[in-house]
């Protein structure tokens, strides 16, 4: 039987139950079934990072899972990061830094990003720069990226409230 | 590219899972954490017709340790050998390596079993079950058998694992106050495969090297115990002059082969400075 099979998982804080083949990745199923295209297929081998999402609150690659075995867990892509307004801080930073041209690695690096200062308040260049190791960004040569996430955690850490990017752009 | 179309089965224990197999004959694969797999089927290196996800069978899960030996659950995640408190007290030289692993999202999905199981000569894993002398837990409709690493790994991806069979757990004899160890590894950029890794086990009771255990990865097909630099150190004091006959030895140890990356006689230069390197680390600090 490789028909579609019916699996139920919380995306974005919403449970949903949807059939889905087999072999559709969980990038895939977000981008196709859902309609979530923050999520982005780039190399799709779990090389390129474009295809991160957070599962069961850690990121991973939605390239290297297929949906069927997300069944039962909670996802959340950039759209429920950034609509949630948890990373608005961090997108404003991008944008004041220019951390981004294409965009296309983006929403991965922000996946990795969050994910790195929930569990670090101060991480160090080097320890950014190693938490980025699987996000490829092929336009900004990375010192950006690396700059916004720094000025983030400076900030949180002085308990500076994040203002909605989408709201009041700089 | 996609994955070709196969069925999918989700067992809640190690008995179902060795029937799902048992019934879809050759055709069938196990799936834990699938971020080996996963890229070989989107690549079509592999096409089984069902995929097994042994994901959620409790009886992969969990670490605990009996005093004398570690168990440690196939399913734990690499980020987990890095963060478990058993596995850093028990058997600290995995959470050495394990930083070395991929990239952070593979060390949040990939799982310590299915890397041995795996048994990629380029992996931290594999050669750190041989450096622990650890203990392969084996499921198969016999029932359960342990191998020893040094019977485990055969050859290029082959272990002692036959069709069918699963691995249930790697057991560790526990790390010991006299005990210590060292990791690292040479690659291009972090994540990376390893031109060369190397971990390291002491028995240092006072001043004198009582065993040594050496493994070294990406050096062959098989990861690979170094015997001869193990045996240049028993009995010595750890000094410049046993670190400079233990890297001598490597020689007799190690016979890598050329490849795109780095001729032969680069790679044994790079293992004997990264021996020397963690030798001397551990004696600077013993």
């Amino acid at each position: 039987m490789t028909a579609p099979v019916a699996i139920t998982l919380s995306v974005n804080g919403e449970t949903l139950t949807r059939a889905a083949e087999p072999r559709e990745t969980l990038a895939d199923f977000l981008r196709r079934d859902l309609g979530l295209t923050g999520t982005h297929t780039g190399c799709e081998m779990g090389v390129c990072g474009a295809c991160l999402v957070m599962l069961d609150g850690a990121p991973v690659h939605g390239c290297l899972i297929f949906a069927v075995q997300a069944a039962g867990a909670s996802v959340q892509t950039v759209e429920g990061l950034s609509e949630s307004a948890m990373i608005a801080d961090l997108q404003r930073a991008f944008h004041e830094r220019n951390a981004l041209q294409c965009g296309f690695c983006t929403p991965g690096v922000l996946v990795t990003a969050q994910w790195l200062l929930a569990r670090k308040a101060a991480p160090s260049r080097e320890e950014i720069r190693d938490a980025l190791s699987g996000n490829y960004c092929r336009c900004t040569g990375y010192e950006a990226i690396v700059d916004a996430i720094e000025t983030v955690a400076r900030r949180r850490s002085a308990g500076e409230a994040a203002s909605r990017f989408l709201e009041e752009p700089a | 590219m996609k994955a070709r179309a196969f069925s999918y089965v989700r067992p809640a224990t190690v008995a179902e899972a060795l029937l799902a197999f048992a019934e879809a004959g050759e055709g069938a694969s196990y799936i834990a954490g699938g971020q080996s797999l996963v890229p070989a089927l989107a690549l079509r290196l592999q096409a089984p017709e069902r995929l097994i996800d042994i994901a959620h069978v409790a009886e992969l899960r969990g670490v605990s340790c009996d005093g004398e030996w570690l168990r440690i659950g196939a399913l734990t995640r690499h980020a987990d050998a890095h963060d478990d408190p058993l596995i850093a007290r028990y058997a600290p030289l995995l959470a050495l390596a394990a930083p070395h692993v991929a990239h952070p999202a593979i060390r949040n999905r990939g799982t310590l079993g299915g890397s041995v199981a795996l048994a990629d000569p380029a992996s931290e894993f594999p050669a750190m079950m041989l450096a622990l002398d650890a203990e392969m837990e084996i499921a198969g409709s016999a029932g359960t058998r342990r191998v020893p690493a040094t019977a485990f790994f055969q050859d290029l991806y082959q272990t002692a694992i036959e069709p069918g069979e699963l691995l249930v757990a790697l057991h560790v004899p526990v790390a010991r106050a006299e005990h210590r160890c060292a990791f690292d590894e040479f690659a291009r950029r972090r994540g990376d495969y390893a031109l060369v890794g190397c971990g390291v086990m002491l028995a240092m009771p006072g001043d004198v090297v009582a065993e040594a255990r050496i493994a070294f990865l990406s050096v062959g097909s098989t990861p690979m115990r170094a015997r001869a630099a193990e045996a240049a150190l028993a009995g010595q004091a750890l000094d410049a002059e046993a670190i400079r006959r233990a890297q001598a030895a490597l020689a007799d140890d190690l016979d890598p082969p050329d490849d795109e990356q780095v001729p032969a006689a680069m790679r044994l230069h790079l293992a004997r400075v990264l021996l020397g390197r963690l030798l001397g680390r551990m004696e600077m600090a013993s």
